[in-house]
């Protein structure tokens, strides 16, 4: 008897699971699937889950865009800032977490409170900043930007995983006789490579994803792939199987990238559960 | 082999005062025992000596260079953690090798170090384990072999057994032992076991708030505490006290009157204590003795058997408990009725402050 009510539980678990990841994972279904129709198809009500595969909406977008420049271009920001703001972060949140003063907590809320104000709100002093700098409509600029958008959370994240390493095994290390250096990347560092690893995957998706500087501040030379999915938008109305090809096309890269890594991503996550 | 000098140490935290001005001096091939009731700032003077943690105010001095600026890893010291705080994605060997390495050492010197140390502490069949794979003993070893194979002057200890069970702290214990008479280093041990600090110590140092309460080798603690705190502190089951008047001393010792109006003169010299001050008896449980009848007599409250030995507490007529150690195979039960002889020469008396009055005579052990 309890053994059965057991079963059913976990059958239940188990299909309340797959439906939340059904319900998350359907939009991008629905949009993979858009893109393979034609115009009219995608339009049709009601909307055709079976229907004869075409490509076309993949060839006029090709046709009409160079999605190498904008995958170049988001590959080149994303990559850059990621990596930028790990190096960054990575001291700091190494000095907040070993050597913490009474200040720190209040530092890390007040860095995160720069993510609560809203982009549009600074837009103008951006703007005027990277204009007067030279740095609109380049990837310099835009992987500034998106590097210091993502600071915080990535500086607070790896707050979270350095915590888990207990204080001790880096005294060994100073022990040792290595340097605050050797310290953080001999041993801190190793030992906290999954949630590293994590954090810049989460970083690397942000900048793909991010869409409100991108449009902002580029406009061909350094547009990223959000911007090629904006142009596919607005002007000529909604043609729903283009757009669906190009988001399709921005999405994909990131998507396979997250699935490969999924695994660190995981032990990224429940790092301080298997330490 | 080196000493260690501290003066007038002291640590600050924010506002609160940790470690309040101590001094000590550790000579060469010394082991010093730091023990204390939790809290009493152990820790932090060690971390202190480390170089883990910043010296408020004071000196610290290793062979007699002042090294309160020095890099932890540059002041020639080994610490073995609580924790282990092992390296947990090196294997042994790299764990061992680890500080070797940085300073500069030759791969093959280093693995000859290694080897030896790994044979020495039984380790050699562990040298490609992950510290996850090894027990709660063998990762203690690991850690000590860290500390050994760089050859430190000084040895820091913060209670390295406390996470092992009490079979493999006793073998453990025995084995630092040795490993200390072998390798002759200056040791600094902090525990709060008693049998630790009385057995390996050379000299142990009785820390209370962050002050020395008192200095002295095990049985000159033991036998000749300077005050009401060491007195409790040191000893198992603790010391017995119970309060009586002065009523005035001599060359050869001190008379006081107990509660029950008996006397005792207690061999203790008393200089300039005005007769009818209240003053405290401190005698341990080992040191009484059970009598049939006579005066000291009380009821037996509980009688707690270890075999060997019997501890029976007694419950006296003012209300007080007094534990007396005695002998496996007594007979007494409890509620019988029981005196208490107090040997004169080995009871302690507290002035009101809780120093102790001068021993008349000093122990033989403890001179
Ligand atoms: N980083 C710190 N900030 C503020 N106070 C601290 C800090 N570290 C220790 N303390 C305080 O210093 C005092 C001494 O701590 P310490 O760890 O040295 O004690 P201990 O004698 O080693 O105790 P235990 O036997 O429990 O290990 C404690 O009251 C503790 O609260
Ligand atoms: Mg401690």
């Amino acid at each position: 008897m309890a053994l059965k009510a057991k079963t059913s539980t976990r059958i239940g678990v188990t299909i309340l699971g797959w439906g939340i990841a059904l319900w998350l994972f359907f939009p991008i279904f629905w949009m993979i699937l858009t893109s393979f129709k034609s115009e009219v198809q995608a339009i049709s009500t009601p909307p055709k889950l079976f229907f004869m595969p075409t490509l076309s909406s993949y060839a006029e977008v090709f046709e009409r865009a160079n999605y190498w420049h904008f995958a170049l271009n988001t590959v080149t920001v994303s990559v850059a800032a990621t990596a930028i703001a790990i190096a960054l972060a990575v001291p700091a949140a190494y000095s907040m977490a070993f050597m913490p003063s009474k200040r720190t907590r209040g530092t890390l809320l007040w860095m995160l409170s720069t993510r609560m104000l809203p982009p549009v709100g600074v837009l103008v002093p951006i703007y005027i900043l990277a204009r007067n700098t030279h740095l609109l409509d380049t990837c310099t600029g835009l992987a500034i930007v998106d590097m210091l958008t993502n600071l915080p959370i990535i500086v607070w994240m790896l707050y979270t995983f350095f915590r888990e390493v207990p204080a001790p095994i880096l005294e060994a290390g100073r022990m040792d006789g290595a340097t605050r250096w050797q310290e953080m990347t001999m041993v801190l560092l190793p030992l906290a490579l999954p949630g590293i690893a994590s954090t810049a995957l989460l970083s690397l998706i942000l900048c793909w994803n991010e869409a409100f500087w991108s449009l902002n501040l580029t406009s061909s030379h350094a547009a990223p792939l959000t911007a090629f999915i904006a142009s596919f938008s607005s002007p000529e109305g909604l043609f729903f199987g283009k757009l669906s090809a190009a988001s399709t096309l921005a999405v994909a890269p990131i998507l396979v990238f997250g699935w490969i890594s999924q695994k660190q991503l995981v032990r990224g996550l429940t790092f301080g559960a298997v330490k | 082999m080196a000493t260690v000098e501290l003066k007038n140490l002291r640590k600050t935290y924010l506002t609160e005062e940790i470690i309040k001005g101590i001094s000590l001096s550790i000579e060469e091939h010394e082991f010093v025992v730091f023990v204390g009731p939790s809290g009493c700032g152990k820790s932090t003077l060690l971390r202190m000596i480390a170089g883990l943690e910043d010296i408020t105010s004071g000196d610290l001095l290793i062979d007699g260079q002042r090294v309160n600026d020095v890099e932890p890893g540059k002041r020639g010291l080994a610490m073995v953690f609580q924790s282990y705080a092992l390296y947990p994605h090196m294997n042994v060997y790299k764990n061992m090798e680890f500080g070797l390495k940085l300073s500069g050492m030759p791969e093959a010197e280093r693995r000859a170090k290694i080897e030896n140390v790994a044979r020495t502490l039984q380790l050699e069949p562990y040298l490609n384990h992950k510290p996850g794979q090894l027990s709660g003993g063998q990762r203690q070893r690991v850690a000590i072999g860290r500390a050994i194979v760089r050859n430190p002057k000084v040895f820091l200890f913060d209670e390295p057994l406390s996470n092992l069970d009490a079979a493999l702290r006793g073998q453990m214990r025995v084995e630092l032992s040795a490993l200390h008479r072998k390798l002759g280093a200056t040791t600094i041990y902090v525990t709060h076991d008693q049998v630790e600090a009385m057995t390996m110590a050379d000299k142990i140092v009785v820390l209370q708030k962050g002050v020395v309460e008192q200095i002295g080798s095990p049985l000159e603690l033991y036998h000749h505490p300077r005050n009401l705190f060491v007195a409790r502190f040191i000893g198992s089951p603790p010391m017995n006290f119970f309060s009586a008047i002065f009523q005035g001393g001599d060359a050869a010792g001190s008379s006081v009157q107990l509660r029950d109006g008996s006397t005792l003169y207690v061999p203790v010299t008393s200089p300039g204590l005005l007769p009818g001050t209240k003053v405290t008896v401190g005698i341990r449980p080992e040191h009484v003795e059970l009598a049939s009848s006579g005066p000291n007599s009380g009821v037996v409250e509980v009688i707690e058997r270890l075999g060997a030995i019997t501890l029976v507490h007694v419950r006296m007529p003012d209300g007080e408990i007094i534990v007396v150690q005695t002998d496996g195979a007594v007979l007494t039960d409890v509620n019988s009725p029981i005196s208490l002889t107090l040997p004169p020469r080995n009871c302690h008396l507290f002035a009101p402050d809780g120093l102790a009055f001068e021993a008349c005579h000093r122990h033989p052990l403890a001179a």
